[in-house]
């Protein structure tokens, strides 16, 4: 180990301080919340802490900046007999981070959660519950809960295309140079943390796409190729890495980001809303977990018209979802071509798959759709 | 809707035209105990299960009645053997005072014959009819007479009686009478009846009767013998005797013509006025004048001559008068204590109260209403509230929803008072509700006494009982309430506190004592602020 850290060549050690230096600063914050709370305790005082509010009503956006910036809203927590369960829970959670991060060790929300087995009446009965204590602690500290010692277990989504993933071994640290063109039929999965991940692509934009089933079109037929992009699957809500990832290649290779989805409420402002500006949930982390430069390429109300889609009315939840977003949500009411989007999907009362694109040949996204739209991506939707 | 059927003719049979002559011959006097045989469930004898119970009752109302009026601590011992498949003898004995020996064969072996038909002074019975018709069931359903013991003074023996009734003539027939006499027997009354029916436990069962006799009865000790020879005792919750109810005259408002002819016979007094003086409460001179001279007749006509029109006019000019109300000390109550205590003794719950209303008056008539509650403990919590219902002491298991009492129940709001209840229905909950009317006497809705007539001032008595009883009940559940809820709320902040002294201890490295400081001085923290 000595060795290595002398190594002034090795990638990893700036990254080493850099992580050791977050580490040292969360350990504070632990401990100096910690320290207040005992303060107050032993003047016979109720302790409490200060969270922001984590909703769509403490987050603003400002197109300038690109993404959902927390504003400062925060709800006191008293320990009283109504809150010493979620105190006492949110205590014994801070100790759980302080404790991980001091050994270097992680734990998923799963294993979090299973850990508070151990607490006796202070366990958690469903991993919500503790998923949800588990971010307070993140949006308390401002920090990702990655710095916490928490990471998630779902994957970060799939990658095919013209892009190369430059990595580590994650033993012997030597570099290891990932094709996503070469993984045939199948994809390159992204990791959970993709900042020590490097690129190189002569591709021309993102493709980024809700469902499996039709990136798995795009992929078998090498749609990749004959249109020279980068392919991600998102599989519904991007995930935070998902999202850092898509967010590095625009950032850093100054790709377009084109984003595919269902056209029904959830597909506009829930993953796209989210892929693009981020959420009102861990609005902290927006900053970094967002792709402001995405642009919307369908399926739009306006599609169904024009390609004769087939549909389905829509559900009771769909309208709610849409006309809380054209109520509720900053980023919708920025724009007026999104509210005019929704109130219009309203008035069809029907929504749209993408796979609806079926029912004029199995291609035709390929053929016909894909091409046509990206004719003119100025015509897409902010 | 459906259409009404079409009228359908009368077919009117051909028969011989009856003559006057002919229907002459069939016109005869029917004795009241043939009309009883005719008429059973007009007594309670409809069912053999009505029938057992209702016997039993009878005979213990009786022996009640006397043994309270000679003031002598009521000690019961009730015994049904079974002698044969749904047959059975009946056994009730007491420590009265035992009937004179001339009395005994018209008392139980002639209907409609007693002392209490007569007067009016709160009591169980009220007819006479009760235990004679019991005995004539017996009889007719199994042909055996009924035996009666009895002894009155401790120093003389007693008679032993066999008496059959002649049904047509409404006569007892003596078919033994012999001396009798048992070690230690001082003076009382034993009687037995023989009678097919049905032995039930349960609610409405010879059980439950004693059960509630005794709760509305805490001076009497009852010792029961079941069919299958088991023996229960209920125990005396005082030993003190209610107050003697004092008889009235009637008052000239419950008066109707029939009673007023029945009484003007039998009056001694030689003018309407003095009738109306002397016979009735509360009639002065002033009154009887304005009553007599009301109706156009003369304060001097006698009586005897006063016929079906006339009384009917003194009876208008009577409502036409102002009288006062009659006299209410003549009522003896259970009383708000015993009450209590009979509840004590019987019932295993958190919470009793009861209340004793002032005395009223219905249609000229004192009554007065009581109620007892008892709540939580092992009463079933899950289930409807169990209503007792009383009259003159006298429990009433049948007919609940006809019952004036009943009604009273059901239409309080005892959601107010921290009950569930839901529409036209008795509040749910571990509750007794017992209810009682004492009168001198008491409107049944029928001759076999099972339920309360809706009078309003009586309904409207119940309901201010109950109410006002349901606001202590009121203060007490909702106490239980904030007791449980501070309890939980307790127990709550004890379970999470030492986690948030585990957590601070594995954060900022505590020692245990100063961890138990925090958890001790944030407990205390809590407790305070809970208080205040």
């Amino acid at each position: 180990m000595a060795k290595k850290r002398s190594t002034t060549r090795n990638p990893r050690s700036t990254r080493d301080r850099c992580k050791k230096a977050q580490a040292t600063a969360v350990l504070a914050q632990i401990d100096r919340e910690a320290r207040d709370v005992e303060r107050k305790i032993l003047a016979h005082e109720k302790p409490s802490m200060k969270f922001p509010i984590r909703s769509l009503s403490n987050v603003t956006y400002r197109p300038a900046r690109g993404f959902f910036q927390l504003l400062r809203k925060k709800k006191e927590r008293t320990l009283t007999v109504g809150t010493v369960k979620t105190f006492a829970q949110t205590l014994r959670m801070m100790a759980l981070s302080k404790q991980l991060v001091e050994s270097d060790d992680i734990a998923t929300k799963r294993e979090a959660y299973y850990v508070s087995k151990n607490w006796d009446d202070a366990r958690f009965k469903e991993q919500p519950e503790s998923d949800a204590v588990m971010e307070d602690v993140e949006a308390l500290f401002e920090v990702n809960r990655e710095q916490l010692g928490f990471i998630p277990e779902e994957k970060g989504g799939d990658v095919a295309g013209e892009l190369v993933v430059i990595d580590h071994d994650r033993e012997t640290g030597e570099e290891l140079r990932i094709d996503c063109t070469r993984f045939g039929s199948g994809a390159y999965s992204i990791p959970i943390s993709v900042e020590d991940l490097r690129f190189e692509t002569n591709a021309k934009f993102v493709l980024a796409i809700e469902t499996a089933g039709m990136f798995q079109r795009l992929v078998k037929h090498t749609y990749w190729r004959s249109a020279n992009c980068i392919l991600i699957s998102l599989g519904g809500v991007p995930t935070r890495a998902c999202r850092r990832f898509i967010r590095r290649l625009s950032d850093e290779r100054r790709l377009p980001v084109y984003v595919f989805v269902d056209g029904d409420p959830y597909g506009y402002s829930n993953i796209y809303r989210t892929l693009k500006v981020g959420s009102g949930n861990a609005a902290h982390i927006n900053e970094y977990f967002c792709v402001p430069k995405a642009r919307f390429l369908g399926v739009t109300p306006e599609d169904i018209i024009e390609y004769d889609l087939p549909t389905h009315p829509l559900k009771e939840v769909d309208i709610k979802r849409a006309k809380d977003a054209i109520k509720n949500d900053p980023f919708i009411q920025h724009h007026a071509a999104w509210r005019k989007a929704l109130e219009k999907q309203i008035k069809m009362g029907v929504r749209v798959e993408q796979q609806a694109l079926a029912k004029h040949g199995l291609n035709y996204v390929i053929d016909e759709y894909l091409p046509r739209k990206m004719a003119n991506t100025r015509a897409f939707l902010p | 809707m459906a259409k009404p059927a079409p009228k359908r003719r009368k077919k009117t049979p051909t028969r011989a035209k009856a003559t006057a002559q002919s229907m002459a011959g069939q016109q005869r006097e029917i004795s009241v105990s043939e009309f009883f045989t005719k008429n059973r469930h007009l007594l309670g004898f409809d069912s053999p299960t009505k029938a057992l119970l209702t016997t039993i009752k009878e005979a213990v109302d009786n022996a009640l009645d006397a043994c309270e009026e000679a003031e002598i601590l009521p000690e019961l011992y009730v015994e049904i053997v079974s002698t044969g498949e749904n047959r059975y003898r009946i056994i009730v004995e007491d420590n009265g005072p035992g009937i004179v020996e001339a009395q005994v064969p018209r008392i139980f072996g002639k209907l409609l014959y007693g002392s209490k038909f007569h007067r009016l002074r709160q009591s169980r019975g009220q007819q006479g009819i009760g235990i004679s018709a019991a005995g004539m069931y017996g009889q007719l359903t199994t042909a055996k007479p009924v035996v009666i013991e009895s002894k009155t003074n401790p120093r003389e023996p007693g008679r032993h009686f066999e008496l059959v009734i002649d049904t047509l003539k409404n006569e007892p027939v003596v078919k033994k009478n012999v001396e009798v006499d048992y070690e230690g027997w001082k003076h009382g009354t034993r009687v037995e009846i023989e009678l097919e029916g049905i032995y039930k436990g349960g609610r409405r069962g010879v059980d439950a009767y004693l059960q509630q006799t005794s709760l509305a009865n805490p001076h009497v000790h009852i010792t029961y013998k079941d069919p299958k020879g088991e023996q229960s005792v209920y125990e005396r919750a005082t030993d003190e005797l209610p107050e003697p109810a004092l008889e009235i005259q009637p008052h000239p408002y419950g008066v109707e013509v029939g009673l007023l002819l029945r009484m003007a016979k039998a009056t001694k007094s030689r003018h309407l006025k003095a009738f109306f003086q002397n016979e009735f409460s509360r009639v002065g001179p002033k009154a009887a004048t304005s009553i007599v001279e009301g109706a156009g007749l003369k304060t001097s006509t006698s009586p005897k001559r006063l016929t079906g029109e006339t009384a009917e006019r003194l009876i208008a000019s009577i409502a036409r008068t102002k009288i006062p109300s009659p006299p209410t000390n003549c009522l003896s109550p259970i009383g708000e204590e015993q009450l209590v205590a009979s509840m004590k003794e019987q019932i295993d719950a958190d919470f009793y109260t009861a209340v004793t209303r002032s005395p009223s008056v219905y249609r000229g008539n004192p009554f007065q209403v009581e109620v007892g509650i008892a709540y939580g403990g092992s009463l079933p919590a899950d289930e409807l509230a169990t209503l007792y219902r009383y009259a003159n002491r006298v429990p009433l298991q049948y007919q609940a929803g006809a019952c004036a009492a009943s009604k009273g129940v059901l239409q309080t709001n005892w959601k107010s008072y921290g009950l569930q209840q839901s529409r036209g229905a008795l509040p749910s909950g571990p509750l007794l509700v017992m209810v009682h009317i004492a009168s001198v006497w008491v409107p049944f809705t029928s001759e076999s006494k099972e339920a309360i007539a809706s009078y309003d001032e009586i309904i409207k008595e119940f309901k201010l009982a109950l109410q006002q009883a349901g606001r202590e009940l009121g203060r007490h559940v909702k106490r239980r309430a904030r007791e449980r809820d501070e309890a939980k709320k307790r127990a709550y902040i004890e379970k999470y506190i030492p986690h948030v002294g585990i957590a601070l201890q594995e954060i900022l490295g505590l020692s245990d004592r100063q961890e138990k400081k925090i958890v001790d001085t944030l407990t205390d923290t809590l407790e305070r602020s809970r208080k205040i």
